[in-house]
């Protein structure tokens, strides 16, 4: 078994003392922040005048960076749900990222439709004026159960874990920490009754979060899919964004453990086991994915329908490296590579990860510009430099400070939580965990 | 209780002939205020008189203090605009033979909502179906479709179907979601990408039906003149246009108007095969098209004299 005091040792690596890494890294992200703040002021100053965006194509990079974050929470939402219900085995030293990454990548993608909305000043209309035929009010609806389902489901898992910092007397920490794990805990003392209750609360959030992520990244597809817009119509796209989503998420999963192994140096924690299990989902998730993007594009391609044959050739034409990208390379690509047993490395899997999330962003990008681009009415009597969309700085700018953030709010968190779950972990032999 | 919007609307004409006979008070100020009884006067007059046009475009003489203000809110102008009018169907033909792009449709729209250059809510496009198939010069107002799709999709009730037909935008309400944009499948509405600048009168009350001043932030479109049709006036577009191209009526009473012209609209859709665009998205269009048979210009007469930046407009145009 391992002792407690090793676990606070390796798993809250950033709680008792802060090193000049943190702070530097801190820094470089908070900067990059600054930048999107001063991007975001223009906007507000200047209009939307100042984006890449005019009457076509009203969506841009805001709306594919809103449906990629939504997407990474609701994969983390199902990962984590999943492996808990399951009690997989392996789970255990990964489970809280996936809980982190669900409630960050939540916390972060509203903001991406706050940008793109024309007027910021009026967003409590839609709470005031509700109006239910719309999607974007079943949106709103499904986002906010989500984050309470999410946060709580978080919240849940970090008990236990709160009662042990504030019951280990060595912590070195200052007093108003201390005071918070105290009032975090809510005076849990892990008794059996106590246990039990938790254990059958977290059962529930999960199978919730479960259900919740599934409905709500499907009506985040209904969006696109209720329009009569060419490419957007299609029965498919509900459970093709789940699909798409927890491709995403897994992706970035193994990312995030990458860097934490590397950072924290958790290689005892994290081994090249979780690196295999989760590339191998990710594979047959590829596999899933690339079916429902070929049965996608082909019943468009196949039949003679003129808005669906124009917006195919504009795929194959404008946007042709990027569509090869996406859908060929961002799904053969990690699949080869986590497939075949000598090609699978933990640096390797990483590699295929930060492919697929990658191209699952440019999918994204393809999926919302290119129909908006192909109007059912030709695209004339405008300004010919308003034809086609291409994004401004302020629009890049934005959504590296939306990443930027993401980093923040990891790096905020682990001065506060461990980035392992110790209850979980101690409960662990260490020696399985290795195997 | 349009008086405000009317009269602005029209620019300058008459609010210089108001100053002309003295009416120091504006024709903007008219709006919100009524006049109390003159008969049966006890109550002390300041025998102070006060020439105001009435809202039969009379011009009348008041005692000042039977001159207060009545309780008209915003709330009010907009439910009443929210309804539309009692017992009537808008409905436009649009003659497809008879158009050159001549663009004077564009103008008086423009013009008559003060709207921002690049913002466009009547457009002209230059269409070909195929290779093998006539081009032609395609005007589009919003087609006030009934079953809008805009309207299913917005969040907060800022555009809505009325009883007569029109759809309009509240852009005090629109959050600006743009939802509506990528509903309409006619690329009808336009946004308002910066601050389009229109200065209107202390005192002006925005009325959706007017649709002026338009807003940074939020959505525009056709209104059909809402405001014109309020006092029996026929659409800007309709009475702007040199060739006669755009009729418009009403569908209960059978009948559309091009200003010169009056037409049974059953008798034209039989007679000349009216058809609506794109029938089969179901969206049921109040918009309907006669064909370009035996044309009064060739298509091509569209695009003579114009200036560059018209020509500019229509570079890509050509069989989809």
């Amino acid at each position: 078994m391992l002792t407690e005091k090793q676990l606070l040792q390796d798993l809250t690596p950033e709680i008792e003392r802060t090193g000049i890494r943190w702070y530097l890294t801190f820094l470089i992200f908070f900067l990059i922040f600054c930048v999107g703040i001063y991007a975001l002021v223009q906007q507000i100053m200047k209009g939307h005048i100042v984006t890449g965006m005019r009457d076509n194509v009203v969506w841009g990079l805001y709306i594919v960076n809103f449906i990629f974050f939504m997407g990474l929470s609701y994969a983390g939402a199902l990962l984590s749900g999943v492996l808990h219900l399951f009690h997989t085995g392996w789970r255990k030293p990964v489970i809280r990222m996936a809980e982190l990454l669900t409630v960050i990548s939540l916390v972060i993608g509203p903001f991406f439709i706050f940008f793109c909305i024309g007027r910021l000043d009026r967003l409590p209309f839609l709470i005031m004026y509700p109006r239910i035929q719309s999607p974007i009010t079943w949106d709103v609806i499904a986002i906010s159960t989500d984050l309470v389902g999410c946060f709580l489901y978080l919240y849940l898992s970090l008990i236990e874990d709160f009662a042990i910092l504030r019951d280990y007397s060595d912590l070195q920490v200052k007093p108003w920490k201390k005071k918070l794990y105290k009032f975090l805990a809510l005076g849990y003392t892990g008794n059996e009754k106590e246990k039990k209750i938790l254990s059958n609360a977290r059962n529930v959030m999960a199978a919730m979060i479960i259900a919740i992520a599934i409905i709500v990244y499907s009506v985040l597809a209904w969006i696109f899919g209720v329009t009569l817009q060419p490419g957007w119509h299609s029965t498919i796209f509900g459970p093709y964004f789940v699909i798409a989503a927890v491709f995403s998420g897994t992706g970035l999963l193994i990312i995030l453990m990458y860097i934490y192994r590397k950072v924290y140096h958790l290689e005892e924690y994290i081994t090249k086991r979780h690196f295999v299990n989760l590339g191998v989902l990710l594979t047959i998730i590829a596999a899933f994915y690339g079916y429902f993007t070929f049965s996608d594009y082909l019943t468009k391609w196949y039949g003679s329908i003129k808005m669906d044959s124009m917006l195919i050739d504009k795929l194959f034409h404008d946007y042709f490296s990027l569509f090869i990208f996406a859908n060929y390379i961002g799904i053969l690509l990690p699949c080869i590579i986590i497939a075949f047993p000598r090609f699978r490395s933990i640096r390797s899997i990483t590699i295929a990860a930060v492919i697929a999330v990658t191209a699952l962003w440019v999918n994204r990008y393809i999926i919302v510009i290119p129909t908006l681009e192909t109007p059912f009415l030709p695209i004339q009597d405008t300004r010919p430099d308003w034809i086609r969309y291409s994004p401004t700085w302020i629009e890049w700018a934005l959504t590296l400070a939306g990443i930027s953030v993401y980093g923040m709010l990891f790096m905020l968190v682990s001065k506060i939580a461990p980035i392992i779950s110790i209850s979980e972990m101690k409960q662990e032999d260490k020696i399985e965990i290795m195997k | 209780m349009k008086e405000s919007g009317d009269n602005f609307n029209e620019g300058s004409s008459r609010r210089n002939f108001l100053k002309k006979v003295g009416v120091g008070v504006g024709a903007v100020s008219l709006a919100g205020i009524a006049v109390t009884s003159v008969i049966g006067g006890n109550k002390s007059k300041s025998g102070k008189k006060i020439k105001l046009l009435s809202t039969d475009g009379k011009l009348v003489e008041v005692d000042k203090d039977d001159i207060k203000p009545v309780g008209e809110s915003v709330a009010e102008l907009k439910s009443e605009a929210r309804k539309g009018l009692a017992g009537r169907k808008f409905i436009m033909v649009i003659d497809l033979s008879k158009c050159k792009n001549a663009r004077k449709c564009v103008e008086a729209c423009q013009e008559g909502h003060m709207l921002p250059k690049d913002h466009d809510w009547m457009k002209l496009y230059l269409l070909q179906d195929d290779h093998n198939t006539a081009r032609y010069w395609f005007p589009r107002p919003c087609f006030h479709c009934d079953k809008p799709m805009c309207v299913s999709v917005c969040p907060v009730g800022a555009t809505y179907k009325r009883d007569d037909g029109i759809v309009l935008i509240d852009n005090q309400r629109c959050i600006g979601c743009k939802f509506c944009m990528t509903g309409c499948p006619y690329s009808v509405r336009v946004f308002n990408w910066k601050d389009p600048e229109v200065k209107v009168p202390a005192g002006y009350v925005y009325d959706p039906e007017v649709g002026i001043p338009q807003v940074e932030g939020t959505v525009g479109k056709c209104i059909f003149c809402a405001d014109k049709l309020r006092k029996n006036e026929l659409p800007r577009c309709v009475s702007a246009c040199p060739m006669g191209v755009l009729y418009f009526g009403d569908l209960l009473e059978d009948t559309v108007t091009n200003g010169t012209e009056t037409v049974r609209f059953s008798k034209l859709m039989t007679d000349r095969a009216g058809y609506r665009f794109r029938e089969d998205l179901g969206t049921l269009p109040s918009v309907y098209y006669l064909p370009p048979y035996e044309r009064s210009f060739p298509v091509e007469s569209g695009l003579e004299g114009s200036d560059e930046s018209v020509k500019g407009r229509y570079k890509n145009a050509g069989p989809r």
